[in-house]
C-alpha cells in the first residue's frame, strides 16, 4: 500500500503555470477508491492499462466505509438492492449472505475485491485531487495534495482520467423561512449515524427517498414521536413481494419486454394488492406513475404508519422558533430535524463546462460518461438505477477502457464510433417519464441502460479482439 | 470474437440457491505469492477426491495453493439431484471468488465445460480445460460406441455409467480402478441433457489465457472435439498419447499436471 507520491518517477519534467508536471502519459487516472474506483482499477487493469488512482481516505470502500466520518451510511443501513443486482457482475457476493445485505458486509466485499484483484497497490492513499485540467495535447494535469493539508501539492500528466468521486457526499440543504430562529436541533441526513441520537426525542424527518424512509422507521422504534415529512405521495415498495426480493421479481416482468405502460399497470396492480391503498395510511396518492421517481424499497414504513409510530405530514411551509410550520397550517413541535433531502453531485476540481454543465451544474454526456468534447476523460459511477450500482459500473468502466484501448489502436475507427455516439449525448436511459425533480436527471432504468452499454460494447469490441492477440 | 452478454435477467431474477459445497486444499509449505491459487474442477460423477489422490499434493509441492471443489450433488457436497449446469458454474464461481487471489481454473472432462462457464462469469488468471467434454451429439456417439448400455440410459435421463477401458490406460493397476470407479457418481439428469444439447459456454471475460491438454487416446473424447475445443480458444491441444480420459488418476498423472504447471510459470498468469 502506498501513501505519498514521492515514489514516482518521472521521465520528463513538464511545467505548467511555472510549476513542475510529472509526465505519466502512459497511464491513466482514477479519481476515488469506492466501488466505482475499484471498478474502474480493476478494468482498466484488466485491458492493459497501467493506473494511478487517488483516494482522500485512508482506505477503499467510498460510501460503503462507514469508519470514514463523511460517510453517509448509517448504522443500521442495509441494502435496497437485492444481492443479485448489487453484486460485480464478475465477482459474486458469498451465497450465504442475505438477499439485503449489511453496509459491514457491502464493506467487507469491497475490501476482498480489492485484495483478490491487488488493486490496492495501484492506490494512493490520503491523497485528494485538487484540480484536473486538459493540457495542451488530449492528456490531462492532475493535482493532488495530502488529504490531510499539509505537504506541497504535485501535479502529473495523464493519458487519461477516470472521475469516480461519487455523488453522496455534498448534503443538498434546503432553505426555509424561520430556519434560523428555529430552536430545536437541525441536522441532514448524512450526519445522522445512529438510533442512540434520537431516543426519547420528537424527531421530524423531512423527505422521502431511500434515506428519510430508513430514518423515520428507525425513529419509530427510538424517538419519543416520529413525524415523516413529504412533499409528493410516493410508490412505497416491499422489500419481499410474493415471498421473493422485489427487484427480482420486477426483473422476471422487465424480461417479457411488456410495453413500459402494461408493466406499470401490473405493478400498481401488484402493490394495490399486497400494501393495499396507501391513504388509508394517511399518506398522500402518488402524483405519478410507478417507476417514475426513484424507487422507495422498504417494508417497514408502512408497518409503523399502522401501527401510529409513525405519522405522516405533508411538505414543511417554514419554521418558526418552537415549532415547524406544514403545508397544510398544521403546526408540529419537533426537537430534531433530519434533513433526508438528498445529495449533489460535484465536480469541484474539475472547470464546470468541462463536463457540459448546464444552468443548475448538472453534466451533460453520453452514458452518463462520456462529455462530448473531452475524449479522454470519462465519469464513472455518475447513475442513480434502479437497481443496484455495481453491475452498472462494472460495464460502464469496461466500456470506459475499451474505448480508450480503441483510440489507442483505430483512431478512425474510435472517430467513426464517436460521430454516432456523440447523438446520444445527453439522452436519458430511461422509458419511463421520470418526475422532473432535483435528482431525477441521472435516474436510469437499469434494462434500458445496459441494453445500451451491451450495444456500445459489441460496436468496441473488435478492438479488445486486437488486444488479446498481442498479448 | 464477440462481446459479452451482459443482460443476465435469469441470472438476476432467479438466483442459484445456496449449496454446501465441498473444497479440499492442499497448501505449499513455503507460501509462493508469485503463483496465483489454483481451483481444479472434477468432470460429471467425479468430486474433488479425484484431484486428492495426486494432483492437489503434487501442485502444492511446486508452491501453488491448490483446491479442488465437488460442484453440487458431486463428492461431499451437498445433493443435489436436479442441479442445472449454471448451478455448477455457480459452485465454481463462489469458490473462486473466495480464494485470497485472482484464480487459475482447471476444469477436467465436463467439469471443463462447466469452467468455460464459470470463466464467462470470473475473471480467471488462466483457463485449462483437460480432456474438455464440451457435449453436443458427436461426444455421445463415441460414448455410445465404447460403452452402449452405459451411456444409452444417460441419454434418456438415466445414470451413466462409465467403463474401466474409457477413462484409464492398461498402465493402471486393476484394483486402483476398481476402486475409483466404484466412486464414481453421477451428475443430475438436467445436466447431462443441457451437456448433450451443448450450448457454447459464453465469452470468458476478462480475456485469459486458455491451455487446452488431452490426450489423443480418450475414449470419451474424441480428437476433433479436443481440436475444436482448442481452437475455440486460439490454440492447439498439448497431447499426452498413451493415457486415458482421466488425466488426473491414470498411471501417468504427473506429466499433464507438471504441463499444467511449467505453463502456467512461463506465462506468469
Ligand atoms: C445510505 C446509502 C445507501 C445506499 N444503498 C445502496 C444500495 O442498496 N445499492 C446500491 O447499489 N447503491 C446504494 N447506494 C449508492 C452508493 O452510493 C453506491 O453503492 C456506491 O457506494 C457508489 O460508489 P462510488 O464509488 O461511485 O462513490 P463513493 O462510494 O462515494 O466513492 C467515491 C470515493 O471517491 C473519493 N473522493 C471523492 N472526491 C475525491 C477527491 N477529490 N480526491 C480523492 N478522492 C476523492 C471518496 O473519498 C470516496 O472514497 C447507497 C448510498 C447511500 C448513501
Ligand atoms: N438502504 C439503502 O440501501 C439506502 C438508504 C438510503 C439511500 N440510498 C440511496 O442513496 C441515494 C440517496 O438517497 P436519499 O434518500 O438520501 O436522497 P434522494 O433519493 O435524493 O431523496 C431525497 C428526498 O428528499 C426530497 N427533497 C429534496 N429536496 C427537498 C426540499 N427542498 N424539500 C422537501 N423535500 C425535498 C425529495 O423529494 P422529490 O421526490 O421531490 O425529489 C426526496 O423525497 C439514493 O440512490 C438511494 O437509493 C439507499
Amino acid at each position: 500500500m502506498s501513501t505519498a507520491n514521492d515514489s514516482f518517477d518521472p521521465s520528463t519534467t513538464l511545467w505548467r503555470d511555472g510549476r513542475p508536471v510529472y509526465d505519466r502519459r502512459d497511464t491513466v487516472c482514477v479519481v476515488g477508491a469506492g466501488a466505482s474506483g475499484l471498478a474502474a482499477v480493476k478494468n482498466l487493469r484488466e485491458h492493459g492499462f497501467g493506473v494511478d488512482c487517488y483516494e482522500r481516505e485512508t482506505s477503499v470502500g467510498g460510501a460503503w466505509n462507514w469508519r470514514h466520518d463523511r460517510s453517509p451510511v448509517y448504522a443500521n443501513t442495509h441494502l435496497i438492492s437485492s444481492k443479485p443486482f448489487t453484486q460485480f457482475p464478475d465477482f459474486p457476493m458469498p451465497d450465504t449472505w442475505p438477499d439485503y445485505p449489511h453496509h459491514s458486509q457491502l464493506l467487507s466485499y469491497l475490501e476482498r475485491y480489492a485484495d483478490h484483484f491487488d488493486l490496492n497497490s495501484h492506490v494512493w492513499f490520503g491523497t485528494e485531487v485538487v484540480k484536473v485540467e486538459p493540457a495542451d495535447d488530449t492528456s490531462w494535469d492532475v493535482t493532488t495534495r495530502s488529504a490531510g493539508g499539509v505537504g506541497s501539492e504535485r501535479t502529473h500528466r495523464y493519458l487519461a482520467v477516470v472521475l469516480a468521486n461519487g455523488h453522496n457526499w455534498a448534503p443538498k440543504q434546503p432553505a426555509y423561512e424561520g430556519l434560523d430562529e428555529f430552536r430545536g436541533q437541525t441536522i441532514h441526513a448524512s450526519a445522522y449515524k445512529d438510533p442512540k441520537e434520537l431516543r426519547g426525542r420528537r424527531v421530524l424527518v423531512v423527505g422521502g427517498g431511500n434515506t428519510g424512509c430508513d430514518i423515520a422507521v428507525e425513529a419509530a422504534t427510538s424517538a419519543s414521536q416520529t413525524w415523516h415529512s413529504t412533499r409528493r405521495g410516493y410508490w412505497y415498495l416491499p422489500k419481499y413481494l410474493l415471498g421473493r426480493p422485489a427487484d427480482q421479481v420486477n426483473d422476471q416482468m422487465q424480461a417479457t419486454r411488456l410495453p413500459l405502460g402494461v408493466r406499470q399497470w401490473l405493478a400498481a396492480r401488484t402493490l394495490r394488492l399486497t400494501v393495499g391503498d396507501q391513504s388509508r395510511f394517511g399518506l398522500p396518492k402518488p402524483d405519478h406513475k410507478v417507476f417514475e421517481t426513484h424507487p422507495i424499497s422498504n417494508s417497514q414504513l408502512i408497518y409503523h404508519l399502522g401501527h401510529g409510530t409513525i405519522t405522516p405530514v405533508p411538505d414543511v411551509k417554514r419554521f418558526h422558533r418552537s415549532g415547524v410550520e406544514l403545508t397544510d397550517g398544521r403546526q408540529v413541535e419537533p426537537d430534531l430535524v433530519v434533513f433526508a433531502t438528498g445529495y449533489l453531485p460535484r465536480f469541484e476540481f474539475l472547470a464546470p463546462e468541462i463536463l457540459g454543465a448546464d444552468e443548475h451544474g448538472r453534466p451533460t454526456l453520453y452514458l452518463h460518461a462520456f462529455p462530448r468534447t473531452y475524449p479522454t476523460l470519462a465519469v464513472a459511477g455518475l447513475l442513480q438505477p434502479d437497481s443496484g450500482l455495481f453491475p452498472l459500473v462494472h460495464w460502464q468502466t469496461v466500456l470506459i477502457a475499451r474505448w480508450l484501448r480503441l483510440r489507442d489502436r483505430d483512431l478512425e475507427r474510435a472517430a467513426a464510433f464517436w460521430s454516432r455516439a456523440s447523438a446520444d449525448v445527453g439522452k436519458r436511459w430511461n422509458r419511463a417519464r421520470v418526475k422532473d425533480s432535483t435528482r431525477h436527471w441521472f435516474e436510469v432504468n437499469h434494462v434500458d441502460y445496459l441494453r445500451a452499454l451491451q450495444g456500445a460494447l459489441d460496436e468496441l469490441s473488435p478492438a479488445t479482439a486486437t488486444a488479446r492477440s498481442t498479448r | 470474437m464477440t462481446s459479452v452478454r451482459i443482460m443476465r435477467t435469469r441470472d438476476w431474477a432467479h438466483p442459484v440457491p445456496p449449496a454446501r459445497r465441498e473444497v479440499l486444499t492442499a497448501t505449499p509449505e513455503l507460501p509462493d505469492d508469485s503463483k496465483p491459487p489454483v481451483l481444479f474442477v472434477p468432470g460429471f460423477g467425479h468430486g474433488a477426491w479425484a484431484y486428492a489422490e495426486h494432483w492437489l499434493e503434487h501442485a502444492a509441492g511446486r508452491g501453488f495453493a491448490a483446491h479442488a471443489v465437488s460442484p453440487r450433488g458431486h463428492g461431499n457436497s451437498e445433493p443435489a439431484p436436479k442441479a442445472e449446469l449454471r448451478a455448477y458454474a455457480h459452485d465454481v464461481v463462489q469458490v473462486a471468488a473466495g480464494l485470497p487471489r485472482q484464480a487459475v481454473l482447471v476444469g477436467h472432462g465436463a467439469g471443463a465445460l462447466v469452467v468455460a462457464h464459470a470463466l464467462a462469469r470470473y475473471p480467471a488468471r488462466a483457463g485449462v480445460l483437460a480432456a474438455p467434454v464440451f457435449g453436443g451429439w458427436a461426444t455421445l456417439g463415441l460414448a455410445l460406441r465404447h460403452n452402449l448400455f452405459g451411456t444409452l440410459p444417460a441419454a434418456f435421463g438415466g445414470k451413466l455409467r462409465l467403463a474401466r477401458r474409457q477413462l484409464f490406460s492398461r498402465a493402471l493397476p486393476e484394483p486402483a480402478a476398481r476402486e475409483y470407479l466404484r466412486r464414481i457418481g453421477h451428475a443430475s439428469p438436467r445436466a447431462q441433457w443441457e451437456l448433450l444439447r451443448s450450448r457454447p459456454p459464453e465469452e470468458p471475460v476478462g480475456a485469459p489465457p486458455v491451455l487446452v491438454v488431452g490426450t489423443p487416446d480418450d475414449r470419451v473424447v474424441p480428437r476433433s472435439a479436443l481440436d475444436k475445443v482448442a481452437r475455440r480458444y486460439g490454440g492447439a491441444p498439448l497431447l499426452f498419447p498413451g493415457m486415458g480420459h482421466d488425466l488426473m488418476l491414470d498411471a501417468r498423472w504427473p506429466e499433464p499436471l507438471d504441463a499444467i504447471l511449467d505453463w502456467l510459470e512461463k506465462g506468469e498468469h
